[in-house]
């Protein structure tokens, strides 16, 4: 049986990271800073992709992330980056659990569109709300790590190494969870749902876990979003912010739990490049890509569209 | 002898078809038993009932004394029954081996083993070995060694077969229902896949409920038959008895036997 | 209660821009099985090409009155130009792809045709209010709304009725029909599914463009105008069964009333009951409120 690397891999990410983050210019740590933020949240969503399943409203958990660390930091002053990513995974956790038990019924198209339905109705609700900010939304002061604020120029940089150890160690915990026996379920519940249900395991109790660890992995995610952009708005819980997850999640595939990293990172280089050369083409550049991952690279593509339509 | 299985008075109407009418049996525990009939005579419909697929209207099933009636097929495959499936149910992506690995890993999930804190690799259940290890035991026995790379979709007809029962035999099952196990099956290869089930079979001690259309092969495995019509069981004894009932040829089996009155008493193991 | 005169009034025309806006979508989904994100696009070169043309139309001194067949025939237009080039072009190569797939390639064009319309009319708004202006206002319980509003009605109701006898009426809507129960089958008698194909695409963007277009005289158009309309045309069309055109109906006037009484009563509630109804639906009659009738397997 080879040797699991992912364990060392992370390692050495996350050394590459710290060291090499003491030589990187601002934007860049900030770049790589929210492709942890979207990495996480992609990971989650790979979670589902393995069991046969998009959703196209993580976005309802990483505005639940976001909204909950700001909220803390209005209310309580907690700035802390990992208290606020803790809080928010755990508030996602919580509706999750709950809604998680509507959802694990649902496959397909379904599943996608209840999944877009309820994001939309959390955007509703803040849009309209007084005293979240609606449309505007607020503004986070910037994060503090283990009570210490750390002077101007070196936030971005120990932000990044913060959000990188989250990141890392939650990819990790994945990586262990896709070796339980639970964890192995996605690819034959994708499969062939019914064997599964006929050798004895359920189903629906696989897909809400998932569900819940995704929306887990969404929550840290928004919150780390928002202490590093330090504004949140409602913008977060709209179907284009969980359409770009969904993006880079097909650009990723399913291979490894470091490919939605490496995917958010990727597409962060790409959006900042491609936008700084032609603000009116970058969407189509993106759409593009979209496409061609699509045709071209059955890599990610294939593990989640392997079944074809029946005729 | 004890009756593993007891079905007694299932009725089951689909509108204006009835698919069971007073179907009541008692299977032994390791007896072998055939489920013969033309299409839609409610040989399915018994098999789904037993396995929680379908709820019957009326009537009940116990399993080792406990009802078992309104159970999920989830629940009823838990307690050790599990069937196999007349259009074979694999894991299209995956390989040989890794459908039987998925199976065994089911299994592993089941018993709680090998969770989010166990570090070494843990025991299947029933087997006693780590999954990878069992699943190539396995293989062995079934002759699936060779396709063990082979992706599912692309085996023939009889592998995929044979791989679906292997892999609801993996879960060493007390009671195994086969759906329509030859079918699709060149007539060569028929007794063979036979003889290979039954010979697992034999060595775990577990009864077997099969659906079968092929005489021959219901007269060569078969300890007892029953014979199903309309919705009824219109006969109930040892194959030999049951294909030379009258209802039976008339309604099930076709007047054309001749050969089995010649054959029937050699052909049989 | 004195409310309730303008509740209703809001609300059906609230409800005929929605139908416009969702019951292509609706009918590609019927016939194709594939959710269109594009829908939006359309929607969006349909205002767009409907306000730039109607501008130029009335810059040049051309008679206002005809700048609603301008309208009109911009969206036309501009649904000739791009819809059949993507169905033929890219589309039809994906039909064996799961739903999933197909949505998603739906979605990559959109994002290629957002930028594709800031290509063509730049990033500037356009503001064309004439066609609206020209017809004053009406009163009604004491509040004046703006005559033009009865356009929209009156094309929600042209485009049910005559969508409705294409279907019922015709031939090629039987067939159509007949492709939107049983694709096979159809093949297998000898329709010429490809075509329909082609034709259902075009058609249901071209209710989409005529969607936009004819919104454009009430708006301000920018990029970014299809995004919201798509995601409302889900809820729309997801409410009143997907695939069917009366659930469109059906599903524009719940909406339309539901966020009229919210709007009246409850506003800060106006975009969230429309996501809540269509989870509702989703939770207890996910194939809608008119799904469309399984066929009977023999």
């Amino acid at each position: 049986m080879t040797r699991d690397r992912t364990p060392a891999l992370l390692v050495a990410v996350l050394a590459a990271v710290a060291i090499g983050g003491l030589a990187l210019p601002q934007w860049a740590l900030f770049i790589l800073t929210i492709a942890c933020a979207q990495g996480l949240v992609v990971l989650g969503l790979m979670l589902l992709l393995k069991a046969g399943l998009v959703s196209f409203g993580q976005a309802l958990y990483y505005c639940i992330g976001a909204y909950t660390a700001g909220s803390l930091a209005r209310a309580f002053g907690l700035g802390d980056i990992f208290v606020q990513m803790l809080a928010g995974a755990a508030v996602a956790a919580l509706v999750a659990l709950v809604l998680g038990f509507l959802l694990a019924r649902y496959r397909g198209i379904f599943f996608g569109l209840l999944s877009l339905a309820l994001s939309m109705i959390l955007y509703g609700l803040i849009v309209k709300s007084e005293a979240l900010g609606s449309t505007d939304g607020f503004n986070l002061l910037p994060s503090m790590l283990f009570g210490i604020r750390p002077s101007g120029a070196w936030v971005r940089y120990a932000v990044a190494v913060a959000a990188a150890s989250a990141a890392l160690g939650s990819a990790f915990l994945v990586h262990r969870f896709l070796k339980t026996p639970l964890g192995r379920l996605g690819p034959a519940i994708k499969d062939n749902e019914i064997r599964v249900e006929y050798m004895g395991a359920s189903v629906r109790y696989a897909i809400h876990v998932n569900y819940v660890i995704a929306a887990t992995l969404a929550g840290a995610g928004g919150a780390l979003a928002a202490t590093t952009v330090g504004h949140i708005d409602p913008e977060m819980a709209y179907w284009t912010t969980s359409g770009e997850f969904v993006f880079i999640a097909i650009l990723s595939g399913t291979g490894s739990v470091v490919a939605p990293f490496l995917g958010a990172l990727i597409f962060g280089a790409i959006h900042t490049i491609a936008y700084d050369l032609s603000p009116n083409t970058w969407q189509m550049s993106m759409g593009a890509a979209l496409l061609a991952a699509i045709v071209f690279l059955p890599d990610g593509l294939w593990s989640l569209f392997a079944r074809r339509k029946a005729a | 002898m004890a009756a593993i299985i007891d079905a007694r008075g299932l009725n089951k109407s689909f509108g204006a078809v009835t698919a069971a009418e007073g179907v009541t049996a008692a299977i032994e525990k390791d007896s072998i038993v055939g489920l013969i009939g033309t299409n839609g005579a409610g040989k399915t419909t018994f098999i789904n009932m037993i396995t929680g697929y379908l709820k019957p209207d009326s009537g009940s099933i116990r399993y080792e004394g406990r009802d078992i009636t309104a159970l999920a097929p989830r629940q009823i495959a838990r307690l050790g029954i599990c069937r196999s499936f007349q259009i074979p149910q694999l894991y299209s992506s995956l390989s040989v081996v890794e459908n039987m690995r998925m199976a065994l890993g089911i299994m592993l999930h089941n018993a709680g083993r090998g969770g989010f804190f166990s570090f070494a690799p843990a025991g299947v259940p029933g087997h006693d070995a780590p999954a990878e290890e069992v699943a190539e035991r396995i293989l062995e026995r079934f002759g699936l060694a060779e396709y063990r790379d082979k992706n599912a979709q692309v085996l023939p007809g009889g592998v995929r077969k044979l791989l679906d029962i292997a892999l609801t035999m993996a879960a060493k099952p007390r009671v195994l229902l086969l759906d329509e196990p030859t079918s699709g099956i060149s007539a060569e290869e028929k007794f063979g896949i036979m003889e290979l089930i039954m010979q697992a079979v034999r060595a775990e001690g577990t009864t077997v409920i099969f659906v079968e259309h092929d005489m021959e092969v219901v007269s060569r495995f078969a300890e007892r038959v029953l014979a199903f019509y309309d919705g009824r069981i219109i006969a109930d004894a040892p194959p030999e008895g049951a294909l030379r009932d009258p209802e039976v040829r008339r309604y099930v089996v076709g007047g054309e036997l001749r050969r089995m009155d010649a054959e029937g008493a050699g052909a049989r193991a | 209660m004195d409310q309730i005169g303008p509740v209703f009034v809001d609300g059906v025309i609230y409800s005929a821009w929605l139908f416009i806006a969702a019951v292509g979508l609706t009918l590609v989904y019927g016939v194709m099985k594939i959710l269109n994100v594009t829908h939006g696009s359309f929607y969006a070169l349909g205002a767009y090409a409907g306000a730039s043309l109607t501008g130029a139309w009335l810059a040049r001194g051309l008679p206002p009155m005809l700048s609603y067949a301008v309208l009109a025939g911009g969206a036309l237009l501009v649904t000739l130009v791009f819809a059949p080039a993507i169905e033929r072009g890219l589309l039809r190569f994906m039909y064996a792809k799961d739903e999933v797939v197909i949505l998603l390639v739906t979605y990559a064009l959109f994002l290629v045709l957002e930028d594709t319309i800031k290509l063509i009319w730049g990033v500037n708004p356009y503001f064309v209010a004439e066609p609206y202006a020209l017809l004053g206002s009406f009163e009604v319980g004491g509040l004046r709304y703006p005559t033009y509003n009865l356009i929209l009605v009156g094309l929600a109701l042209f485009l049910a009725a005559g969508l409705a006898w294409i279907l019922r009426g015709t031939r090629v809507g039987k067939l159509l029909s007949a492709v939107i129960h049983d694709p096979e089958m159809s093949r297998a008698l000898g329709v010429n599914v490809d075509r329909f194909y082609l034709v259902t695409f075009t058609l249901g963007s071209l209710l989409a463009a005529l969607g936009g277009s004819f919104t454009a005289p009430t708006v301000s158009v920018v990029p970014g105008l299809g995004v919201d309309v798509i995601v409302l045309s889900f809820a729309v069309v997801v409410i009143g069964g997907l695939g069917s055109l009366p659930g469109a109906a059906l599903g524009a006037v719940i909406v339309g009333l539901v966020r009229s009484v919210s709007v009246h009563y409850m506003p800060q509630l106006e975009l969230f009951v429309i996501y809540f109804v269509m989870a509702m639906v989703l939770a207890f009659r996910p194939r809608g409120l008119f799904s469309l009738a399984e066929p009977r397997r023999i």
